[in-house]
Order: C-alpha cells, then structure tokens, then sequence
C-alpha cells in the first residue's frame, strides 16, 4: 500500500526548534513564544519549554563543530546552523591532571569557554538571543552587562547585522570596554553598579522608547539564558557521554548555574546519558556572596548587596536566579561558597602555572572555590569532577602581578652570570 | 505628599496603559495604599500576604532599592521617583 505522501513529508520549518512555550518557573503559567520575561501573574520569571523529538548521540555527533549540534534541545530556527552567527561552542575540556595532583584529586577537567570567539561563555547565549532578536524582528541589540556579555553582543551583532548599543557600569576593565566597543556598537557607561545599569534598562524596556530593542538579557532573556545548557551538553559529550559526579560554577545572576543543570536534567531525560547524581557547587567572591550567604544561613530568599570585589564580571548584588541556585545546589547535594581577592588572584596563578589555562578572575573564582571546598571536605577529592573558566584573563590584566624574570643584555655571560640558566 | 510612580507594562492594566503615575504619602506603604486606592488590586501584585514586597518584584525610591533602606517605611520625599520593577533581568 503506498505511503500518503503528506506522512513523509517534512513539517514546516520552525523558528524556535523543539520550543513549544514560555512557562512560569513559579506559577506554571504558559505564554506563547515572545519576547516577554516576567509571568504576568505573580512576577515569575519565563523559562522556555519544550517538546522534544527523538534525538541521538550519533546525530548529535554528526553536527556542525559548534552548539549547533546541540540545536534539536534549544530555542533556535531549525536551519539556524547557516544563518550568520557567531558559532560558539566547543570549547576544550581539558584534562587537569597537573592541578589534581596539587588538589589531591583524582580526576579533574577544566571546561575552558576562554575559547570561545570573543573569550567568554556569553557568545553561548548571545547565540540565542541573536537568534531570538531575528525572528521577533527587532533592529537594536543591547544588555545591561559586567563587561563579557557587551563583548558578546557587540561582536553579534556586526556579525549578524543588528544596531548594538550595550550599558555597562562605569570604571570596568580597560580589556572589556575595548572588546565591546571595537565592533562599532555603542557602548554607555552608566555611574553607578551594574544592578544600578540592570535597573535602568529594565526601566527602559517599559518606555515606549526602547519597545523594538531586544535587551538579551531583559526582554530576550528566556531565549539566552538557555544557551548555557550547552555548557552541560558539551560536558557531558566530552566526557563520553556521561554527567560529572561534582561541577563548580561561578554564580553572578546565577543563570548559568541553573541552565547547566537543567541541560544535565534534558540529556538524562532524552536518554542521551545514564541517569547517575551529580552534585551541583556555586561560586561568588567574598566581596560580593549573596547567594553563598543565604545558603549558609539556610534562606530561600537573597538579600542583596552592595558589590565589593576584583571581580566585576561576577559582581551584581541582586542576582535574579539566586533562589534557584540555592535550590539546584541543595538538591544535588552540592553548595555554595565564596573566596576573598586574595585567593581569587592566587587561584589564577595557580591554573594558569599549572594547566596553562589563563582565567579571568571569574575563573579565579571558582578555582578558589574548588580549592577552598576540597579543604573543607564539602568536595569528594574521588569524584570526577568539572571546574568551568568562564573567562580569558587578557580582559583581567590588572588582576594579576606578573612580568619578567629578569632584564639582560643579549649575551651569553650575562645570562650564565645572573643565574638564569 | 505627592510621588511620580514608574509602572511596569505587566501592571499598566490597572492604570489604563499609564506608565507614569502620581500618588501620595511620606513612605512606600502610603504611597502603595494610595495606588491601590487609586488602581484597585495593584496592591496586592506588588506586596504579598504577609505584607512584604513580592520575590520577584523590586522596588526603587529614586536610584535606591527599598531592600536597602527601610523597606516599605522608607520615606518618599515630595517630588521622589518611585519605580517597580520586575526582578528578573540580569545575567551579565
Ligand atoms: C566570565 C563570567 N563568568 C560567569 C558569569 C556569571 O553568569 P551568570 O549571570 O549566568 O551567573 C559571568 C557574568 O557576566 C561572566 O562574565
Ligand atoms: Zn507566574
């Protein structure tokens, strides 16, 4: 009997993939796909659900070497592989085995997203957001940001042919005003911290003014936040298909943290990896630990502060998924914690001279918190485990006080006489 | 007293579309009681049950969230900029 050829034939294309709504991570409302992100019933934020089709780790492998492979579980056009994007992903899962030896550790990789085009995990969910920013035909791209995400979105949108105009505090690191505004968008420096920016751009959001400007991280944030669970597919693939028993994230909004668990949750679900516990551990620097804060005191809810830290990239005092953090870190029997400046700038030291992996102080962060947690016995030295470098320390420089050895004359005897050799 | 209020869109049905408002009263909670006279029900989106300010609303008198000061009696100078606003942004 023939086949009706309707059966065979492909649907349509979609323009957000798997996608099939926004829903309230509160209240459970549903929304259609918009460009909205607070629920309109209890002030929730939106989270993107989805249907998923069947997917394979061979198709997976057969994809493009980028997040694209991974586009069956994200929120993007099905033929979003060609269209002009910045094509982040991929990054190495390096094998850290010198940095275990000093930790007492048996097995420990460091996810380093330095590698990705303009040198932080952001190009992750900038790609959503361009992506998201295509379809609902918006011409602007902006963000409030510490300094990683304007890089971001400046360099999509030359690539993909938006306005970009981004919102940064003022006084951040010379290395990221410079790669924010080098791709020709506008960059606006705001006096105040960065919840005071995030404040400002919320507001402006609502004014008639701002009504066709995607903010990535506002009006477009339930499409970016998720380009973070490619962080978890990619692990996990690099891994040989298999979660990590323990992961340390660093936690500014904290969006990431929670994406990286709800991609482990996916692959589990799909079948893609064997159901095993994983422990989830947060990261914040002392000067500016909300989240770690309410987690040692066993609240729910973050009171925010007033940043003081080196490390700006992580600096925001308000952190909109700081409950949910605190819920992902307690129900995979993982935790949050903080270090000093002190032990952040030590900590780049100590993955750079023993990885050769150059971290921002983001980097330097958790690296602080892995040292700090194995030292308090909270982390399982036996455990495979997965430590993130969000960040390149060239965006960092004055973070850290290296330079030469020593200053000689091109001579051999020189050389011999002042002990170098 | 009187306060210019910043309304977000997921509340502008209670002030018919307004985005900027005025009301009256020396602190939050007066100015917030004298919106909900005004607006019927905003109220209770922005405050919950118990009488504290919603989890994922944040409320700002000029360029101060309201956390950091004395929360729903932090006064409102004659002329202040209130504003509310969803908490939900962010991711830097
Ligand atoms: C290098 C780096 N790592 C981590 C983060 C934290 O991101 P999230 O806001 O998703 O917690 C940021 C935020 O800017 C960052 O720049
Ligand atoms: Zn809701």
């Amino acid at each position: 009997m023939a086949i009706a050829a309707t059966e065979t034939q492909p649907t349509a294309a979609r323009a957000f993939g798997p996608a099939a709504a926004l829903s309230c991570r509160e209240c459970g409302e549903r929304y259609d796909l918009a460009p909205r992100f607070a629920c309109e019933f209890c002030f929730g934020p939106l989270e993107v659900a989805y249907e998923f089709g069947a997917l394979t780790r061979a198709e997976i492998e057969r994809g493009p070497n980028n997040i694209w492979r991974y586009a069956g579980l994200l929120p993007v056009p099905d033929n979003v592989a060609e269209l002009p994007n910045m094509d982040p992903g991929l990054t190495p899962l390096v094998r850290a085995d010198r940095l275990a030896g000093e930790l007492g550790m048996r097995s420990l990789h460091v996810k380093d997203d330095s590698a990705n085009p303009t040198h932080s995990f952001k190009d992750r969910v900038v790609a959503m957001a361009v992506e998201a920013a295509r379809t609902f035909g918006f011409r602007t791209l902006s963000c409030s940001s510490t300094g990683n995400l304007a890089g971001a979105v400046g360099a999509a949108s030359a690539r993909a042919g938006f306005r970009s105009c981004v919102f940064i505090p003022a006084g951040l690191e010379e290395g990221k005003v410079v790669m924010a505004a080098v791709y020709g968008g506008q960059v606006v420096a705001v006096d105040g911290n960065y919840d005071d920016v995030n404040r400002f751009c919320s507001e402006l959001i609502g004014d008639p003014a701002g009504e066709d400007w995607g903010f990535v991280n506002v009006n477009l944030r339930p499409y970016y936040a998720e380009g973070s669970k490619t962080l978890a597919y990619e692990i996990a693939e690099q891994l040989g298909w298999r979660l990590p028993e323990q992961i340390i994230v660093p936690i500014a909004s904290g969006s990431q943290l929670t994406k990286i668990d709800k991609g482990f949750r996916e692959l589990i679900e799909l079948g893609l990896v064997e159901d095993r516990p994983y422990k989830v551990f947060g990261a914040q620097a002392t000067g500016c630990s909300p989240v770690a804060a309410a987690y040692e005191q066993g609240h729910d809810v973050v009171q925010p502060v007033k940043p003081d830290t080196i490390a700006k990239s992580l600096a925001i005092g308000n952190p909109a998924d700081g409950p949910y953090v605190i819920d992902v870190c307690r129900r995979t029997g993982g935790a949050v914690a903080h270090v000093d400046d002190a032990a952040v700038v030590d900590s780049i030291g100590l993955l750079a001279r023993t990885e050769g992996v150059f971290a921002e102080t983001a980097g330097g962060v958790t690296t602080g918190v892995l040292r700090k947690l194995l030292d308090e016995g909270a982390l399982d030295p036996d455990a495979e485990t997965v430590v993130l470098n969000t960040g390149d320390g060239l965006k960092t420089l004055g973070a850290v006080e290296a330079g030469v050895t020593a200053t000689i004359k091109p001579s051999l005897d020189v050389f011999k006489e002042a002990g170098l050799l | 007293m009187s306060v210019s209020v910043r309304v977000p869109t997921i509340l502008r049905t209670y002030t018919k579309d307004e985005a900027d408002v005025t009301a009256e009263g020396g602190t939050v909670q007066d100015v917030l009681a004298d919106l909900e006279a005004k607006y019927p029900g905003i109220r209770a989106r922005i405050v919950d049950d118990s009488g504290k300010i919603r989890r994922f609303v944040n409320v700002y008198v000029g360029d101060e969230d309201v956390r950091f000061a004395q929360g729903l009696q932090t006064p409102t100078a004659s002329g202040a900029q209130v504003s509310i606003i969803p908490a939900v942004a962010g991711g830097c």
